[in-house]
């Protein structure tokens, strides 16, 4: 089994203790926070293991790239902690367990990945989604999502076979339409030592160059949006470069606001599936109370299931709920 | 010519009759596993007065009688077992009055649940009435007669206790009104007289023909959501609904065990549906009954599905079309389920048993239940699906459901809207004296012995 590359040495060193002290959820002071981290580090229990809300942001924050998130989701597992009552997470592994039964898909142009979200396959198209191939199903779904359920085990199972079902395809270049499945092959496939032979592409960077290579027909949109940045982002923060760079492509202004960049909170979905309803309502409230302060009239998402929890909400407040490449659209004329 | 053939086409008109075989052949079966019985005669009156005539020309000329609604019931309780003339009742579907302040609405037994949804959506849309998991076809009447339920029954028990009272050809003739209307112009009560409707309410047409009805109607909350709660562990459902009921803000409780998808099995999602006239009314219900389970939460034995909102409407509708969609799951057209009403204590002991028969006829099942006046009872079902064209899938089917029948009533359950087989079943329990005044009644009633025969009637 792929084991995690976690330097409890490096972590033991570290002064500030980012991980924990930036955590937007669970207080600490530095002593508190050096305590817990000490004992993580010695793999006991500690109340960060109960209390995690796997907002994934820790990764973000450890100035080392030493993986604390991830060393909190194998403890927990190896605890039996349940971030997530048991029926919710084991129908979860049901529900999305490979079939098994994978036949490489002839790829023609562009390698498309849509995860497990058919029902937005038909927004996949148009001038920027010319020349793609899109590929979906159970068994080319990333599982990242049960980092979520303190069940990294699934995951450690399941993305070798999935990563070899993507290659059996014969591709060299993954778009990745999920934030979370970018995630999986740039940051947690290597962090656990699993080799990726294929390139994935955050979907960011393919719709800045297919605008670029449509440069002329872009209206600048003249919006201003909230960005409504998912967990699977803190896994790869370098993709936040390359968003600013989109929306300038397109004339989108990314109001500035309390809780975005390295402070974003989180959809919530997560939290109500854990049974934190209370908090998953103020932090919604919250977030979209500074979408409207920060005088955004759009909520732009990245990641889909961001979307589906908060869509209504935002519309509900007076703002538009669009996904990245529906904005993209719109910058080219295209309809959504 | 057919003396009886022609009298029935003096009453209701040639267009209303009909002894030609290609039509008699649709009415003597239905979805279910009881073998098809053909009938002499269809008749559909469009008044009162109509089947008043027909009621007694079957007196007159001996001949059973069998009164079908939408012909949805499952269990053959239409099909007729001794032939006759099949009342289909779906051209007196007229809705007559709606009283709104007093919130009931006069209809004729043959009007549909759909209909009825409908007018009251576009004419009365602060009122509604509880509708069943049928589809839309199905009617009022024929529900009634046996004991329905539906998305109100959580609150406000079983369709017949819906009934204010109604409008009854009796086996002999007379036209007879049951409740505050044998009294008053006015339908809005079976109390404070003698409760008649008992005479009728639960015996499958054997004691007369409804041909109108006073159906109870209630505040039409527009704001609705669906809370799903998992488990995986039977023996906690009771206490689960004990615990929801207790709260008294659920409108509609069911819970499903399925297993397909393949996701579901060995889990029972409970559906808590909520109402409100505002999100503040459904927050608060949201909140509360998510405090009554905070326990399992807590413990992480149970845990409430998140599911986007845009995808509640599967959970929300009414009718849920996922009921009819699981009934032709096989294709062929083949559906029956046993439907005991039975307590709620003995959830486990029904899930286990509807698992382990189903398993052992290895027959296509779901299980599911309902709850009925706040945790009073439920109706747990054992679902079948077969196809029609292969015998020994409907055998298959036909056992799962002897053995379900034998179960329920072993559980100390009793089969809801019971078959042939399973209403000997039941009556072979009945307490003697019971069965003896059922008996009595029915001999009373109908001398003649018309109406419906062979159901309810021993052997």
């Amino acid at each position: 089994m792929y084991e995690l590359k976690f330097d409890p040495e490096l972590c033991a060193s570290c002064e500030t203790i980012d991980c924990l002290m930036k955590c937007q959820y669970i207080s600490f002071d530095l002593q508190t926070a050096r305590e817990e981290r000490d004992r993580l580090n010695r793999g006991e229990d500690s109340f960060v293991l109960h209390d995690c809300v796997t907002c994934y942001a820790c990764e973000e924050y450890c100035q080392f790239g030493n993986h604390p998130f991830y060393q909190i989701v194998d403890l927990q597992e190896e605890k039996g902690i349940w971030p997530t009552p048991k029926p919710i997470v084991h129908s979860q592994i049901k529900m999305y367990s490979p079939k098994g039964t994978f036949e490489p898909k002839e790829v023609e142009g562009t390698a498309f990945n849509m995860c497990l979200f058919p029902d937005f396959r038909d927004s996949i198209k148009g001038k920027l989604f010319e020349d793609t191939t899109q590929l979906f199903g159970r068994d080319l779904f990333c599982n990242l999502v049960y980092l979520h359920y303190a069940k990294a085990s699934v995951i450690r199972e399941r993305v070798p076979q999935i990563i070899k079902n993507f290659a059996s395809c014969g591709i060299q270049e993954l778009v990745c339409f999920h934030d979370e499945c970018y995630a999986t092959y740039k940051s947690w496939a290597p962090a656990y030592g699993i080799e990726v032979p294929f390139k994935p592409v955050h979907l960011f960077q393919f719709l800045i160059d297919r605008l670029k290579e449509n440069r002329s027909a872009i209206k600048k949109l003249g919006f201003k949006v909230a960005y409504q940045r998912p967990c699977s982002t803190r896994l790869v923060p370098e993709t936040e470069p390359m968003l600013d760079e989109l929306f300038e492509l397109i004339g989108v202004d990314r109001v500035p606001r309390k809780y975005d960049r390295e402070t974003p909170l989180c959809c919530g979905a997560i939290m109500r599936a854990s049974g934190r309803e209370e908090l998953a309502d103020e932090i919604n409230k919250k977030n979209i109370e500074d979408m409207l302060d920060a005088g955004a009239s759009l909520c732009v998402f990245n990641c889909q299931g961001c979307y589906a929890a908060m869509g209504e909400m935002v519309a509900q407040a007076g703002l538009r709920p669009i996904l990245v490449h529906d904005l993209c659209k719109l910058a080219i004329g295209e309809k959504v | 010519m057919d003396r009886v053939y022609n009298a029935l086409k003096e009453i209701v008109g040639e267009r209303f009759v009909s002894n030609q075989q290609e039509e008699l052949y649709l009415y003597s079966r239905d979805p279910g596993t009881m073998d098809p019985v053909w009938p002499d005669y269809v008749v559909m009156p469009a008044s009162t007065e109509e089947v008043q005539k027909i009621v007694m020309l079957a007196n007159q000329e001996k001949i059973p009688l069998v009164p079908q609604g939408g012909g949805l019931v499952l269990s053959g309780l239409t099909i007729p077992l001794k032939g006759g003339i099949l009342v289909d009742m779906k051209r007196m579907n007229r809705i007559i009055e709606v009283n709104k302040n007093s919130r009931y609405v006069i209809v004729e037994a043959g009007c549909s649940h759909g209909l009825l949804q409908s007018y009251l959506n576009q004419n009365y849309p602060d009122l509604r009435h509880s509708l069943p998991d049928s589809p839309p076809i199905s009617t009022v009447g024929g529900n009634v007669c046996i004991h329905g339920s539906g998305h109100l029954s959580q609150v406000y028990g079983f369709h017949s206790d819906m009934v204010n009272g109604m409008e009854v050809v009796l086996p002999t003739g007379e036209i007879c009104k049951i409740g505050s209307c044998s009294t008053s112009p006015y339908w809005f009560a079976r109390a404070p007289l003698p409760d008649l409707a008992g005479l009728f309410l639960g015996w499958f047409g054997t004691t007369g023909i409804m041909t109108k009805i006073s159906l109870k109607l209630y505040p039409h909350k527009r704001m609705k959501d669906v809370m799903l709660f998992l488990t995986e562990n039977p023996e906690y459902i009771s206490d689960i609904i004990y615990k929801v009921t207790d709260t008294e803000v659920a409108e509609d409780i069911t819970i499903s065990c399925a297993p397909k998808p393949d996701w579901m099995d060995g889990f029972q999602l409970t559906s808590i549906a909520i109402v409100g006239r505002n999100k503040a009314e459904l927050d608060f219900k949201f909140r509360t009954i998510r405090s009554a389970l905070a326990s399992y939460i807590d413990s992480r034995e149970g845990g409430f599905m998140y599911m986007p909102p845009a995808m509640k409407h599967n959970f929300t509708e009414v009718p849920l079309r996922s009921t009819a969609r699981f009934a032709d799951v096989k294709k062929g057209g083949g559906f029956e389920y046993v439907g005991a009403i039975m307590p709620v204590d003995k959830f486990p002991d029904a899930y286990r048993a509807g698992h382990e028969i189903a398993q052992r006829c290895e027959t296509t099942y779901s299980l599911s239940a309902r709850i009925i006046g706040r945790a009073h009872c439920m109706m747990f079902s054992c679902a079948y699906a077969f196809n029609r064209a292969d015998k020994a899938d409907v055998d298959r089917a036909k056992q799962a459901l002897h053995e379900t029948n034998k179960a329920v009533l072993e559980l100390g359950g009793i089969p809801w809207k019971a078959e042939f087989p399973a209403q000997q079943l039941i009556l072979e329990r009945m307490d003697p004296n019971t069965l003896r005044l059922m008996e009595q009644v029915r001999k009373l009633m109908d001398p003649n012995g018309i109406m419906n025969p062979g159901n309810w009637e021993v052997k």
